[in-house]
């Protein structure tokens, strides 16, 4: 066997914390992980939030971030241990030898600088080559990623290309030093799923034919799969289980990676339309004040009591602000919303406090969901107070109950949203709302700031309530995993307008429109050779017309 | 619960100066306008730091000179962050017209150099404290209500003031429960500038002779009063400038520490 390009051995690294009011100290992050990389192989890095993959990527460039430090073991790149390396030395390593991919390209470009001097700047810097030559690598680059106008591109500045092309443009950055290794750090999960395949293709190819070794780092083994040769799966800076890509998807061993791939299995049998539905929205238009842009054009779409109508399309599609208009934060400029029956005052302050109450929301992120400064008791007590008047014991009986029914025990009122960890936090919002005894819950993408497994308990949880407290979702999401998962009728969102709208059986089965298509095929699937098999057929498809 | 050492020093002194204040009578050897020796006398056992231009104790001028500038600069302090907070917050709140009218008139206000409108207002009003207080109070909310609508802003547009919105909750809970707690923090540390900016100010109105009337001492009255012996070495004049130095640096150790405890995400409870 060759030597490994990167030789991983007993890597600990740690950090120390300075939690408000108490001594600061040490704790561990990474617990000795062990690993190989041979040149030219791709290492995927799998596991949930705080698993320490992104931190051990970045210990392959023997850098810590934020405070982060590498306490113990070694990192031995093209046979020299980096982390005893003089700092002079580990100056030519970085953008060298090794090169690095960020989750967020559009935060990570200078936006002052064109494309191409930021993507030839390393390479020149390195002395690998001359302008003249890095300028040329990083066209041939462009091409090879599919980016428009190869030989002009990189005389734009970042703001004028999509994000998903940014991503690109980045990873030509990191390929363009021809580097040994490259650090992938979740370079699709802020993308859109129809931009996330075409990032993912163009990333792979790229890796193939430059022969490059890569460490892939993501939360998203179905994503993961179809890069890597080989996956690690790592849990709270312990390495679980780690094989090649094919056993880790069809064969794992360990209970935990046996969950992550199971993940959003959860099936729901779609239920029947009633006669009246508890929400209707009809011919809705609505646009941002001060623009002369329709964010919502003509949007018809009812919902009945106790069913989950999952309104899905990509950022910039409407979802959100079809949220909005029905909150009654943006008075639409056209249409009409019905709620139980009522017709529904188009402005939040003409609206009685039944419409309000029986019309909660839930949002992405729970962290700035609740005040950091309440504690849990007063973030679900109060709408108890305010909308039924509890105070006192039964104030607190009816918290308790709240508690129960979202699965936290006892203990929790008395804390402090900083003081929960992400699901949990998701949780009390839905504990919030519930306090409410709504009849429908508007749901912003509740999920999709959680990892997979907690992000699955939370759904069940959802079904579960839905069923007891016979509550209607309108569920807004870009993940359409999550939709099989929990809808019962579906609106496909595209540019402000509805393009499909069904009852989710009907919603999901051919024939599709094109775009309907291109959304469902952009799902990452779990296991090998998706993203071939989707390539192939759209080559196929856009051959035959 | 561990107090740093900068902040227990600046909690001491802080605590010693209030506490003269508070005191003036009880610490003070001799009356505050009480002539009791010839004109500059040096430090010596009967008068520790000598006697003023008119043969008064210093040390007893000092110390009710201490009461009445803090005093002042307290009141004012709290009006000032009363009337600007809550306008600030209230501004930011309910967005549009008003916080555009609000807005603009305060940007008149600070226009004018706040020394020069003071000394108009002074000029034409009887000089009594309750006056200055109003006045140096309602002139420095200009500065919190900027600060106080600047951090609300941030804050308004948080997903959980629009739950409240959503919920139904007037104005004053989302001021006074869901903003206010989170704008704590550097509304703390400004009013520990503000305050030292309002020890100065009352301290140069008194200089400039619009601010506290004698007989009654203050410490830019005793700068003034003292002004010429500094022709003949005489320190007089000096040490209100080292009370109000001392002050200063007390009063910002403090406000640092209570900064860095609210900031805690646990309420401060460590």
């Amino acid at each position: 066997m060759t030597e490994p390009l990167l030789k991983v051995r007993g890597l600990r690294i740690g950090a120390t914390i300075h939690p408000p009011g108490e001594k600061s100290r040490h704790i561990d992050i990474v617990h000795g992980v062990d690993f190989d990389l041979a040149p030219g192989r791709v290492l995927g890095l799998i596991g949930e939030s705080g698993a320490g993959k992104s931190t051990i990527g970045l210990a392959a460039m023997a850098y810590g971030r934020g405070g982060v430090r590498i306490t113990g073991g070694t990192v031995t790149l093209n046979g020299r241990d980096i982390l005893s390396t003089p700092f002079r030395d580990v100056r030519r390593l970085r953008g060298g030898e090794v090169t690095y991919v960020s989750q967020s390209a559009a935060a990570s470009f200078n936006p002052a600088k064109q494309i191409m001097e930021q993507v030839t700047e390393a390479a020149i810097f390195q002395g690998k080559f001359t302008r003249k030559e890095a300028e040329d690598r990083a066209i041939a680059l462009f091409r090879k990623l599919g980016l428009p106008g190869p030989d002009t591109i990189g005389s734009r500045y970042p703001h004028q290309v999509s994000g998903g092309q940014l991503q690109r443009c980045m990873t030509a950055l990191a390929l363009c030093p021809q580097p040994d290794l490259v650090v992938f750090d979740e370079p699709t999960t802020a993308l859109d799923v129809t931009t996330q395949i075409d990032v993912l293709a163009a990333i792979k190819e790229a890796i193939r034919d430059t022969g490059v070794a890569a460490l892939y780092i993501t939360h998203d083994l179905a994503v993961v799969a179809q890069v890597a040769d080989d996956i690690m799966v790592l849990q709270q800076g312990r390495m679980v289980e780690m094989g090649t890509t094919d056993q880790i998807i069809n064969a794992p061993k360990e209970d935990y990676t046996r969950a992550l791939v199971s993940v959003r299995s959860i099936t729901h049998d779609e239920k029947t339309p009633t006669q009246t539905p508890v929400l209707s929205v009809t011919d809705i238009t609505a646009r941002y004040s001060g623009t002369d842009f329709d964010v919502l054009k003509d949007i018809t779409v009812d919902l009945h009591p106790g069913q989950t109508l999952a309104v899905v399309g990509e950022s910039g599609s409407g979802k959100s602000t079809l949220a909005r208009v029905i909150t009654g934060l943006l008075p639409p400029s056209a249409g009409q919303i019905t709620f139980a029956g009522r017709p529904l005052s188009p402005d939040l302050a003409a609206r009685s406090k039944t419409d309000l109450r029986e019309l909660q929301m839930i949002y992405q992120i729970a962290d700035t969901a609740m005040n950091p400064r309440q504690t849990v008791g007063t973030i679900i007590g109060r709408p108890l107070e305010f909308y039924f008047g509890l105070r006192g014991a039964e104030k607190q009986r009816r918290i308790q109950e709240l508690l129960d029914a979202i699965e936290l025990g006892k203990g929790f009122q008395d804390r402090y949203p900083a003081e929960l960890s992400g699901g949990q936090k998701q949780r009390v919002c839905i504990a919030r709302a519930l306090a409410a005894e709504p009849r429908l819950i508007i749901c912003d993408e509740v999920t999709s700031a959680l990892d997979p497994l907690v992000a699955d308990g939370i759904l069940k949880l959802l079904l579960s309530l839905q069923k007891s407290e016979d509550m209607a979702y309108l569920f807004i999401t870009h993940d359409l995993a999550t939709v099989r998962a929990i809808a019962d009728s579906i609106a496909v969102m595209y540019q402000g307008r509805v393009l499909r709208y069904g009852p989710k059986s009907q919603a999901l089965s051919p024939p599709f429109d094109d775009y309907t298509d291109l959304l469902l095929s952009s799902v990452p699937e779990m296991r090998l050779g998706w993203l071939e098999d989707v390539l192939d057929s759209r080559k196929m498809e856009s051959g035959g017309n | 619960m561990r107090i740093p050492l900068a902040a227990l020093i600046g909690l001491i002194f802080t605590a010693l100066f209030f506490g003269a204040a508070l005191f003036a009578p009880l610490i003070a050897p001799y009356g505050m306008a009480e002539i009791v020796g010839d004109v500059w006398e040096p430090p010596s056992d009967r008068f520790p730091l000598g006697t003023d231009s008119i043969g008064r104790d210093l040390l007893s001028r000092l110390v009710y000179g201490g009461q009445t500038t803090i005093f002042i600069a307290t009141a004012a302090t709290a009006l000032s962050f009363v009337v600007g907070s809550v306008l600030g917050f209230f501004a930011a709140v309910s967005g549009g017209w008003i916080d555009q009218t609000l807005s603009r008139f305060i940007d008149l206000i600070m226009s004018i150099p706040t020394l020069i409108f003071a000394l108009v207002v002074l000029s034409v009003t009887p000089t009594k404290i309750p006056i200055l207080i109003v006045l140096m109070g309602l002139l420095d909310s200009t500065r919190v209500y900027r600060l106080a609508r600047a951090v609300a802003v941030d804050i308004t547009v948080m997903d959980y003031v629009e739950a409240a919105r959503l919920r139904g909750e007037g104005t004053l809970w989302i001021i006074f429960r869901e903003t206010l707690p989170n704008a704590l923090s550097p509304l703390i540390a400004e009013m520990g500038l503000r305050f030292i900016f309002a020890v100065l100010f009352v301290s140069t109105l008194s200089f400039l002779g619009l601010g506290v009337q004698p007989p009654q001492a203050d410490w830019g009255g005793i700068v003034k009063e003292n002004k010429e012996g500094i022709n003949y070495g005489i320190q007089a004049a000096l040490y209100p400038a080292y009370a109000i130095a001392l002050l200063c640096i007390s009063i910002n150790l403090v406000a640092d520490w209570i900064l860095g405890r609210t900031t805690s995400l646990k309420g401060g409870r460590g």
